[in-house]
């Protein structure tokens, strides 16, 4: 899955010069937590969090309203140079830049200019639709060897029976490398007759598992 | 408490015709069993039973969208593209396309109709329709054993022909989503389900927070019990969430579907209620359905995989509380054991109550119900924050 399929193109951006006091009225007013700082060529040259702002911002205890602090430029404390992406990049790649830097944003640039966003939160969100927990579906794991071709294996009994995949997740199995698990979710209120498929290929059904409460 | 509560038992052999295919687990001979249950048992005379009628295309258009009315149609006769039956949901494991399918999901959904004019038009206090509440049926699209939704309809029927308030309660094991998602941003219609966790089990959704859409926030409610939850902790999240759901909507009418598939017999699902809870579940619905509107009620069925040994007595229950206002106890009749178990491929149980030990002993039970608790705390915080505040 590519940057530009998740990114959101309609960003708020602020010029450098503008005040910090302007920085924290659109955050609070956008609900967002992030502004990139951009010239009049809309080239990234900075960003901004809200946690930046607030540590600018005067202490909620003083009583001060128009404090000195927030008419700073913004361009006082924004952070640079900024990690940018390309529309053309891989989402995993956002992940992983989000794990190892620890911020939740960035700022997506086509020939230097700015034409997107990806937050933590978009990123969650596509996490969400791979694992296809957000349509109709019932979840089956199963622990198959891990050897090449098992997965076409599996998938065929699916086939034969005419239920709709709706996403497919492969897990290692605890700490053996010898097997995976495979975990499914598939459009069908009635997963037994696979199940059976299954375990008629000697497959093992690691859920539904019944045992449990069976007599 | 109201006792010999006038009713409908609304019936045709003809339910039998929304067959699948002849291994399909959806299968409404349980109807006709329960029907014979209760005859047996001398709780049902001919007087009691309405023939429902076919709803028309119009009173499916309250619901479903025209073009997937026509689909259905076309599937009845064989003339429904491979790409069409993708889209609409049809020809698949779940819902696979029979001749006339349109002709018998119709009539389930004129058979809900039917119970509804019945207690509307005053004609009886309650009303039971155990041919529909076919929950997982959506706007465009058949899924989950279900074509048309006759609950759904009935509700909007209600709605536009009536005007009443309608609080829908479901207690299918799966999640009521076709429901849900039809009244999602409706302030008019309250919808409460109780099922298993959607982690594993289908449909997946029917998270506590899934609360409704805009003017409809607040009145969706989606209680999520864990698989093996047993008796005790089922009883506490129904009784909990319907008698504080009933104080803070006032529905002028409820509307029950009634699956049976929480059962631990039950082969779909992993819960573990026993016949207690399904002599509970009626009683608590028609107490509230008294105390709060007037007695106007219809229960539907819905799921129940286990056709032989659960089904029946779980729907015969619902039928005895309607008219006595008290549960079948004892012995089944012998007649009807008789009977039917020519048919089962499993033994038939002898008696109204299940024996103890039915299930093995759940070693979880404790950690399950602090879980469901904590669960029935979540889903109705807002519902108590509201009633607080407007005090």
């Amino acid at each position: 899955m590519l940057v530009k399929e998740i990114m959101k193109t309609s960003v708020i951006t602020l010029s450098p010069e503008a005040p910090i006091s302007e920085a924290l009225k659109l955050l609070t007013d956008n609900h967002i937590r992030h502004l990139p700082i951009v010239d009049e060529d809309n080239r990234v040259i900075g960003i901004v969090s809200d946690r930046d702002v607030r540590d600018a911002s005067p202490s909620i205890f003083s009583k001060q309203v128009d404090s000195e602090e927030l008419k700073n430029p913004i361009k006082s404390i924004m952070t640079h140079p900024v990690v940018t992406v390309h529309p053309l990049d891989f989402v995993e790649e956002i992940a992983a830049i989000f794990y190892e830097e620890e911020f939740a944003c960035v700022p997506v640039v086509q020939n230097d200019r700015l034409v997107g966003i990806v937050t933590e939160k978009d990123m969650l969100y596509t996490l969400i639709q791979l694992t296809g927990t957000h349509v109709q579906s019932s979840q089956i794991e199963i622990k198959v060897p891990n050897k090449i071709g098992i997965l076409p294996e599996v998938t065929a009994i699916f086939g034969k029976r005419k239920v709709q995949i709706t996403s497919v997740l492969i897990y290692p199995y605890k700490t053996d490398s010898h097997f995976k698990v495979l975990v499914f979710r598939v459009q069908t209120m009635n997963p037994l007759p696979i199940i059976n498929d299954l375990k008629a290929e000697n497959f093992e059904v690691l859920w539904p598992n019944t045992s449990e409460s069976e007599l | 408490m109201t006792t010999n509560c006038h009713s409908a038992f609304v019936y045709s052999k003809d339910f039998e015709k929304y067959r699948f295919s002849a291994d399909h687990p959806f299968n409404q001979i349980r109807v006709a069993m329960t029907k014979d249950l209760l005859e047996m048992e001398n709780t049902l005379n001919q007087s009691q039973i309405l023939m429902p009628r076919k709803a028309t295309d119009e009173e499916l258009m309250l619901f479903h969208d025209p073009s997937y009315i026509d689909a259905v149609k076309r599937a009845s006769v064989d003339e429904l593209t491979d790409d069409d039956e993708l889209k609409y949901g049809l020809g698949t494991e779940d819902t696979p396309i029979f001749p006339n399918m349109h002709d018998a999901a119709s009539l389930l959904v004129g058979a809900t109709l039917t119970a509804v004019d019945s207690v509307l038009e005053g004609k009886s206090k309650h009303a039971l329709n155990l041919g529909g509440g076919l929950h997982h049926g959506f706007e465009r699209k058949a899924s989950g054993f279900c074509i048309y939704n006759d609950g759904a309809i009935a509700i909007k029927y209600i709605r536009e022909k009536y005007n009443l308030r309608v609080l829908y309660v479901d207690t299918d094991a799966h999640h009521g989503d076709g429901v849900q998602w039809a009244f999602y941003d409706d302030s008019e219609v309250c919808t409460l389900s109780i099922h298993e966790t959607g982690r594993y089990l289908f449909p997946g959704t029917g998270n506590t927070n899934e609360r409704g859409l805009k003017s409809g926030y607040g009145y969706s409610f989606n209680l999520p019990i864990d698989a093996f939850t047993e008796d005790e902790s089922f009883i506490d999240v129904y009784e909990s969430s319907f008698r504080e759901v009933m104080e803070y909507f006032k529905p002028d009418v409820i509307v029950t579907q009634n699956g049976a598939d929480a059962h631990c017999l039950d082969p779909l699902t992993h819960l573990s209620s026993t016949m207690k809870t399904f002599e509970y579940i009626p009683l608590l619905a028609h107490e509230l359905a008294h105390k709060y509107c007037n007695g106007k009620w219809i229960a539907l069925g819905g799921g129940g995989y286990d056709i032989w040994r659960v089904v029946p007595r779980a729907w015969a229950q619902i039928w005895n509380v309607m008219t006595t206002n008290s549960i079948f106890t004892g012995n089944l009749p012998m007649e009807w054991i008789s009977k039917w178990q020519t048919e089962a491929p499993v033994k038939l149980p002898d008696s109204w109550h299940d024996h103890e030990g039915i299930y093995k002993s759940i070693p979880r039970k404790a950690e399950i119900s602090e879980k469901n608790s904590k669960m029935l705390e979540k889903a109705l915080q807002f519902t108590r924050n509201k009633m607080k505040f407007s005090k």
